[in-house]
């Protein structure tokens, strides 16, 4: 029976490599890499000629020479003397704080629309209609340009503030000031910090615009505390749990414990480093003392989250409205009470749908923050791959760094989104 | 029994009552706003806020819209005019809009050839109405293949004969494809068909078009790109980025899909290198870099490497929403045409493109919309789009300090054109919706 025909030991021929499929997928990938390899050299032959025809070279030394411009909306130490290299950091440093803010505001935003668009009152989920419609059939920039008009024209001045009868006046309880030059909030300083940060240093610079002041030692013990009491009250849940599971009866008062080990150490620490807040008030022409957020970013963190808002809205509509009501109704059979059934059955479906793309607009928030051009706002792009660019006459090197600097942001968030999508997928065949 | 029943019972009533009209709650305008507005405290809280926004909202803005100024030289003599009447309140200064809306609109286009990029505009519409609408005949594709030749020759002018020459060679392409599998074979016709008209192209197009326009001349004033502004070059830049980077992108996710591993790893780079960086930074390449990966002879117009740029950028989001369409397939659909005994391409003309398109139909279209929004963003590099225009207007003393009314009208238009084009998706999806799901 083993009569099967050997296979005919046949010469190989050149047309083979066309019309044999064991070839061809290697002849196709073999003419594309050689097509490949005479375009990436043709490039590569052009700049080099090109640099040579202009008389520059391709050296990234610029970075350690003196930057020689301000900037002034800052989160670590700057002056004119850093060097270009610093100058990139501090933009890095801006377009990740708006980012942060737009995407922590942007979720916000965007679950409220979203939740409150299903809602069944009608006047509520038309509002939120128009809101997510108008947002996302208009252009960002648009968006950035008029919030900052708004800013800038329809706020009041600081002299307004001024006189026995001013124009206009501070909001929640005189701490907030929304001038046409920024908006003026407390900042939150130390009698006893860590760092020897002088309470002098902030009050008397009333050009201070950096956002948090040089107390950054108290600011990270007081993100540990709080991280490690997180991660308590999570120990004790675990162990109410357990011990539910081993009597039947969750432990007296656990949530309430749980309350208290996050809330106690940190209210603590705060106290220790003899936290005091610093309210703004009129000094001279101008407001002097707290925080003092630019028109730019403030235009920029609303419009960035505004508009992302709106997409997320539908992002998290269509993540509830994909879990089908079947599931509801199972769970309700199996005597599941609403709330557990949210928090069992339908959150861990939706969110399955809503995370990727939620992460994929975070990821888009934090490329348009690049639009910070558009109102003056010092981000990456207007550091490295602005003023550095145009001091120095390094676009090759600048444009090169600036890309890799968001792509490998992007690569980052994206490579963290697959993660987390391969263990929530759906295993299938 | 019954018979207990019924003597302990003290009343049965014997006839029917007559039909009543339902409780005045449960029918009407009340029971629809018990139902929609009022049917718990929180709704009631939440019925009462927003009816309070609207009436913010709607008496700010109100009495400012309608109240108006359409006809006055500049912003001064508007306040003038509010001013004479006895208005107290802001109104608006709609004057800018009749004084400069051509601006918005055609950018600084010689204003008495308007007529050319508006007959482009019918032009584009007629070409585009067949593959928008199945129902419509089949013969007006024609001018869907004559729009593109026709609509750059209307709106850049000059000599008839450089399309023509340039569409000639898509002829010699499309000829050598039909007419020619017989003599070269199959690989042979499809590489010729892309090699002679590109060496056509490169090398005889220019010639023969100028040696026609030498002996006919037949041609049309000669405008440059940079005179082309507003919403003209907004729609300009989008729609050839979109029709180009349609084929490009369905190409890059076969190609990221595929088992070929160079090819495939060459698509995966070029998808994910595209999509990390903002398009601001892909611009700022294209206006401050592309002269260094050129030879120093070739030099482009501006706006046409915005519209490569934008190109190359849209295909690489218009790939990953196709590789999303080709992965949701079900394998049985490769599998069956493979068993059909279909190859590569046949499978993926027939049976495997035709059905992922249409589950990505939702996705192409948001992205044709955000690539649409984006089209602002070439202000940064110099060219007018609206937004830049509005910068130029206000930079004119007449018109010094007007914001809102110029944000109002380019927010509109903008706002028309992309919700028009999610409704049609949304049309399109519910046509193409054969049941699945």
């Amino acid at each position: 029976m083993t009569s099967m025909t050997e296979p005919p030991a046949e010469s190989f021929r050149l047309s083979q490599l066309i019309y044999d499929t064991r070839y061809r997928s290697m002849t196709i990938q073999v003419v594309a890499f050689i097509l490949i390899l005479l375009a990436l050299f043709w490039l590569g032959r052009n700049i080099v000629s090109n640099l040579e025809d202009l008389g520059k070279d391709f050296d990234f030394g610029f970075l350690g020479s003196r930057a020689g411009y301000d900037i002034n909306q800052r989160l670590i130490e700057y002056s004119n003397d850093s060097t270009h290299a610093r100058a990139a950091l501090v933009g890095i440093l801006n377009t990740l704080l708006v980012a942060v803010l737009g995407c922590a505001l942007a979720t916000v935003l965007g679950v409220i629309a979203g939740v409150l668009r299903l809602s069944n009152n009608w006047i509520v989920a038309r509002l939120m209609a128009v809101y997510v419609e108008g947002f996302r059939n208009i252009p960002l920039l648009l968006w950035i340009i008029l919030i900052f008009a708004v800013m800038t024209e329809a706020t009041p001045r600081p002299s307004d503030f001024r006189g026995d009868r001013p124009e206009a006046s501070m909001i929640l309880g005189d701490s907030v000031a929304i001038t046409n030059r920024g908006v003026y909030i407390p900042n939150v300083f130390f009698t006893r910090s860590l760092g020897g940060n002088e309470m002098a240093e902030v009050t008397d610079s009333a050009e201070a615009t950096v956002i948090a002041s040089s107390s950054g030692l108290d600011w990270f013990v007081i993100i540990l505390v709080f991280v490690a009491s997180i991660l308590g009250a999570r120990a004790i849940g675990r162990w109410a749990t357990a011990k539910q599971e081993a009597t039947g009866i969750r432990p007296a008062g656990a949530f309430w414990m749980q309350v208290g080990t996050v809330v106690v150490p940190s209210v603590i620490v705060f106290l220790a480093l003899g936290a005091t807040l610093d309210f703004p008030g009129l000094r001279g022409f101008n407001f002097g003392g707290g925080i003092h957020l630019r028109n730019s970013l403030i235009a920029l963190w609303l419009a960035l989250a505004l508009y992302t808002g709106a997409f997320i809205a539908e992002i998290v509509r269509a993540g509830i409205l994909s879990v089908s009501k079947g599931q509801t109704e199972a769970a309700f059979a199996l005597g599941l009470r609403p709330n557990r059934t949210m928090n069992l059955v339908i959150l861990p479906q939706a969110l399955r749908v809503i995370i990727p793309p939620l992460i994929s607009h975070y990821l888009n928030l934090t490329k348009n923050s690049s639009l910070a051009i558009a109102v003056g706002y010092m981000d990456v792009r207007s550091t490295l791959g602005g003023i550095t660019i145009n001091q120095t006459g390094r676009e090759l090197e600048g444009m090169l760094l600036l890309g890799l600097f968001y792509l490998v942001t992007s690569l980052v968030i994206s490579g963290v989104m697959n993660i987390y999508n391969k263990s929530v997928m759906l295993k299938e065949r | 029994m019954s018979d207990t029943h019924a003597q302990s019972v003290q009343f049965v009533r014997g006839t029917m009552i007559p039909e009543q009209d339902p409780p005045i709650t449960e029918k009407g305008a009340l029971k629809w706003m018990r139902e929609n507005l009022f049917s718990s405290w929180l709704n009631a809280i939440l019925t009462v806020l927003s009816l309070y926004v609207i009436y913010w909202v709607l008496a700010h803005i109100l009495p400012w819209t309608v109240g108006g100024i359409w006809d006055a030289e500049s912003l001064s003599q508007c306040r003038d005019i509010r001013d004479a009447s006895g208005i107290d309140y802001n109104v608006a200064c709609w004057a800018v809009i009749t004084d400069r809306w051509h601006q918005l609109l055609f950018g600084f286009y010689p204003s008495e050839l308007y007529w050319r990029p508006i007959l482009a505009l019918i032009i584009f519409g007629a070409a585009i109405a067949p593959i928008l609408f199945e129902t419509l005949p089949r013969k007006m594709l024609i001018v869907s293949i004559a729009a593109p030749f026709l609509a750059y020759w209307l709106l850049w002018g000059g000599s008839v004969w450089g399309p023509i020459a340039v569409a000639f060679g898509f002829g010699i392409g499309w000829a050598i494809v039909t007419y020619g599998e017989s003599l070269l074979g199959a690989l042979g016709a499809i590489i010729g068909a892309i090699v002679v008209p590109v060496l056509y192209w490169l090398f005889l197009a220019g010639p023969v078009g100028a040696a026609l326009q030498a002996t006919l001349p037949i041609g049309i004033a000669q405008i440059g790109s940079n005179q082309f502004g507003g919403f003209m070059l907004a729609i300009i830049i989008g729609v050839s980025a979109i029709v180009l980077s349609l084929p490009l992108g369905i190409l890059l996710a076969l190609g990221r899909q595929s088992d070929l591993f160079i090819i495939n790893k060459c698509s995966v780079i070029f998808i994910e290198v595209i999509r990390g960086v903002p398009l601001i930074v892909w611009l700022f390449t294209a206006s401050l870099l592309l002269n260094y990966f050129l030879p120093p002879e070739v030099s482009f117009d501006l706006m046409l490497r915005v519209i490569i740029m934008v190109t190359l950028f849209a295909s690489a989001y218009i790939a990953e929403v196709v590789r999303g369409g080709l992965a949701a397939l079900p394998r049985g659909q490769y599998e069956g045409a493979d068993s059909l005994g279909l190859d590569y391409w046949q499978a993926m003309r027939l049976i495997i493109l035709p059905q992922a398109l249409k589950i990505s139909i939702p996705g192409i279209v948001s992205t044709f919309i955000g690539l649409f929004k984006d089209t602002t963003l070439v202000v940064f590099i110099g060219l007018l789009d609206p937004i830049g225009l509005s910068q130029a207007i206000r930079a004119d003393s007449a018109w010094n300090g007007i914001y809102w009314e110029l944000f109002i009208f380019i927010g509109l238009c903008f706002f028309i054109f992309c919700f028009s084009m999610s409704q049609y998706s949304q049309w399109l999806e519910r046509k193409l919706n054969t049941g699945h799901r």
